[in-house]
């Protein structure tokens, strides 16, 4: 039953923390399952700043310098934030007793990125991710999907801001035009899927779909907020998909949204992405059809996605072949080495690790967020470096924390012989955490 | 074109394969990067050809003046190089640059992700092979015992490009101390039945040693103890770093003779701007990670060819917020000592609206892979059958690039 109980808090979970295995024991489904709908916020976020405050260090600083005092701000304050930013959020998940719960935002977090490559974007990706996407993250895809599309950070990441219907009033007085960034990623990435049946077309027409979908100013009375402008939106009548949507402003991307949101493709497309995230790099076409029945049959019910991942077969049968991505690789060591006694990782060393082995927080590569398979973390230079950090970590740690205790709370249920005698015949405690850290199944689940 | 003179050549002519040696070699001296250019970099902005009628007219704010510090450099009389590229401009002037314009892979839909991968797998049809033309290109110089010897993966992984049947070495700037030889013996034992890092690890301890072999403390000292975090800021001169040390471990007898590279920032949806803005940022940043090769592989850059790509162009028109949108063909650069350049190889569309291709990018007239092909065959020295069959199986029957890119 302990084996059971591990492997739901390692394949669910971000790696257990001391007593979180032999608290599943009773009820490993039922661990899972109690943090499915959980809304509260995570203390450590409760004192992460608002969107609108951080807009307004922006719209200061514009008012007082112009642009200069703006990419002033962007190397200093705004950076300084978003580190803080960072720091709270992993520190959220170090100390989560509902690790589920933060995997579950983690990965729409990830399905809708945002990155903080683009300075703009660094001191609203921690808010965008509390704001737009945790209070959705168990409710319905089409919410969650409206209130990522409609955050600034994602207005300015994909450059939907200053897109410009080319025949509404603000397209025929300066000569501005589309920019179709949004309403590309938006199909290929966020719902259908790049071979989800859509076609240039269908991404100029969304373009001008959203056109007006912008950040508010001074006279508009929510600076740097989401503000429909419509004398930014292009007029006329637009075709999605083969489906007509008659002229009628903002109410064109809700109907957009919606019929996006519960395409079939979409449901596919979601359905491959959270078997491949949760159950196996290549999933087997009967998690991907069951998934994307329960999207279907539920019109995208997020907590009912959940419970069918945590009750496919497969998330149980499967064995553990999940490489852990960095962030979470680095999360569970800590979450195995804190506890009672007390050992906290100051954030700026986990931020630190995290950049060098790949994943600094809110910093995807690309707006398809982090890759999810072991072949785009696991490469020569990815492994050394792992094993590097591994013992980097634990000859900080070794001075109070034993190998045998920490293993005891998390491989012991789960460990191979060969891990077991590698940890108890090292040479130093800091060699046998090390070895526990950097051993094949502590970097899966 | 000279026949490779090579130790294995010499191996297989000579008496009995009992007297080979522990170590294997690469069928070939000669040195091959490939640069990707991850993003869409606008070829048009990059290579522009100011003696199109209608580019003026198309580009708007976008377009580069003639001459001048801040216009671009006039290449032919009809292409103008970006001003941004100063160590481009040099290799072209040595007649060590080569430009292929209005290139593009068989791609014609406009994802980076699909788009990447046909350009790495070399592939008509996106996730259609399953590994990279370059690895396939290496199967046929490695002797398949010891391939960290012939490729060179710069990066955490390896990526696609890369990917393939014949195993490879890696190298990212080194951020951590390196691990001590007991304890790296103990995780290797550890690793020894892992598929996943049992092969991942015992590649990267090798690279590590010859890297440190190669570079001394260079490398390691770079990033160590630096505690700070830079993660998120787009580290300027990052590919510089990196671009030198693959130089020198490229020249290194014992180094590798492939490598591939990657740096992004090209994806210019605003701001691009003309002689500066975000793309002349990007190129400054391509132009000194050149230098930076060059200096690094020193008397060997006169053996070398290096291929910079990119997934697709941009469209010709600026959008509405002062950018381009991903696009069809685009430029792709040939350059190094072992280059017969001074010369772009196009036939160029034009710019003008009938002209384009769906009335928006610029319309592609070369496969970028027929001349990678050629450089392949007369570069490396792979055999026109093994090329065909296994590296461009989707280009077997099309013509060949018949202009020459080897003096």
């Amino acid at each position: 039953m302990t084996a059971h109980a591990a492997h739901a808090v390692v394949r669910f979970g971000l790696g257990p923390r001391p007593g979180e295995i032999a608290a599943a024991s009773a009820d490993p489904r039922g661990w899972v399952f109690a943090q499915i709908g959980r809304t509260n916020i995570p203390a450590a976020l409760e004192t992460m700043p608002a969107t609108r405050v951080r807009q307004a260090m922006i719209a200061q600083a514009r008012a007082q310098g112009g642009n200069a005092a703006v990419e002033r701000l962007h190397r200093q304050e705004w950076r300084a934030a978003y580190l803080r930013d960072a720091g709270l959020r992993t520190r959220a998940m170090i100390e989560s007793d509902a690790p589920f719960r933060e995997r579950w935002v983690a990965f729409w977090s990830n399905h809708f990125s945002v990155s903080a490559i683009r300075p703009r974007v660094a001191g609203l990706a921690g808010p965008y991710e509390r704001e737009a996407i945790r209070p959705h993250a168990w409710g319905s895809f089409a919410d969650l999907l409206s209130a990522a599309i409609r955050h600034p950070a994602m207005l300015i990441y994909l450059d939907q801001a200053g897109s410009v219907g080319p025949n509404s009033p603000a397209g025929q007085r300066r000569n501005a035009g589309l920019n179709e960034n949004l309403a590309r990623e938006l199909l290929e990435l966020h719902t259908l899927g790049v071979d989800g049946g859509y076609d240039q077309s269908d991404v100029r027409e969304l373009a001008k779909i959203l056109t007006g979908h912008s950040l508010g100013n001074r006279e508009e009375g929510v600076e740097g907020e989401f503000f429909f402008r419509n004398r930014m939106h292009e007029p006329g009548a637009k075709t999605l998909l083969g489906v007509r949507i008659r002229e009628a402003g903002p109410d064109e991307a809700i109907q957009a949204l919606r019929l996006l949101a519960f395409h079939p493709a979409t449901a596919r497309h979601v359905a491959r992405k959270l078997a491949r995230h949760f159950v196996s790099d290549a999933p087997s076409e009967i998690c991907v059809e069951a998934l994307a029945r329960t999207f279907r049959d539920t019109r995208g019910d997020l907590s009912e996605m959940a419970r069918a991942v945590v009750n496919l077969e497969d998330s149980w049968e499967t064995p553990r072949g999940k490489i852990r991505a960095p962030n979470d690789l680095v999360v569970a060591a800590m979450r195995a080495v804190t506890g009672d006694a007390g050992y906290a990782g100051e954030p700026e060393r986990l931020l630190a690790a995290l950049a060098t082995l790949g994943q600094a927080p809110f910093a995807a590569p690309s707006p398809a967020g982090w890759p999810d398979t072991a072949r785009d973390w696991i490469g020569p230079e990815g492994a050394m470096r792992r094993a590097e950090w591994a013992l980097a970590l634990a000859e900080r740690v070794a001075a109070f924390r034993h190998p045998q205790a920490v293993f005891a709370e998390t491989l012991d249920p789960i460990a191979s012989p060969a891990t077991r005698e590698a940890v108890r015949r090292a040479p130093s405690a800091a060699d046998g955490l090390a070895l526990l850290f950097a051993s094949p199944e502590f970097q899966r689940r | 074109m000279i026949p490779v003179l090579s130790r294995r050549g010499l191996m297989l002519a000579g008496t009995a394969a009992a007297f080979a040696p522990r170590l294997a070699f690469a069928a070939t001296e000669r040195r091959f990067v490939v640069i990707v250019l991850r993003g869409a970099m606008d070829g048009i902005g990059a290579v522009a050809p100011l003696g199109d009628p209608a580019y003026a007219r198309m580009r708007g704010d976008l377009a580069l003046s003639a001459g001048g510090p801040e216009g671009a450099f006039d290449l032919d009389g009809f292409y103008g190089l970006h001003p941004a590229l100063t160590t481009l401009r040099e290799l072209w002037t040595a007649k060590n640059l080569a430009i292929l314009h209005a290139a593009h892979t068989s791609y014609r839909a406009r994802s980076h992700f699909d788009g990447q991968d046909q350009l790495e797998s070399g592939g008509d049809t996106p996730r259609g092979l399953p590994g990279g033309w370059l690895n396939r290109a290496l199967g046929a110089l490695a002797d398949g015992r010891s391939g960290t010897r012939a490729g060179l993966a710069v990066g955490q992984t390896v990526p696609l490009i890369l990917r393939g049947a014949t195993e490879v070495g890696a190298y990212a700037p080194p951020a951590l101390p390196g691990l001590e030889g007991d304890f790296a013996a103990r995780l290797g034992a550890l690793y020894a039945a892992d598929p996943v890092f049992g092969p991942a690890f015992a590649a990267g301890a090798r690279a590590q040693a010859l890297t440190e072999d190669v570079l001394g403390d260079e490398g390691r000292r770079t990033a160590m103890g630096r505690g700070r975090f830079d993660g998120a800021r787009r580290a300027s001169g990052r590919l510089a770093q990196a671009a030198g040390a693959v130089g020198k471990l490229l020249a290194d007898p014992r180094g590798p003779r492939v490598a591939a590279l990657e740096v992004g920032g090209w994806d210019t949806h605003n701001a691009q701007g003309a002689s500066a803005g975000r793309l002349a940022a990007a190129l400054r940043e391509f132009d000194e990670g050149i230098a930076a090769l060059r200096d690094g592989l020193g008397a060997e850059w006169r053996r070398t060819v290096v291929v910079a790509m990119t997934e697709f162009g941009r469209t010709v028109r600026p959008n509405g917020t002062g950018g381009t949108d991903h696009g069809a063909a685009s430029a792709a650069f040939v350059f190094g000592g072992a280059v017969a350049g001074g010369k772009v190889h196009a036939d160029w569309p034009g710019l003008a609206e009938r002209e384009l291709h769906e009335n928006r990018d610029l319309r592609p007239t070369m496969d970028l892979r027929a001349p990678i092909k050629r450089l392949l065959a007369d570069h490396l020295g792979i055999a026109r059958a093994i090329l065909d069959r296994d590296v461009f199986p989707d280009l077997a029957a099309a013509p060949a690039f018949r202009g020459d890119l080897i003096g």
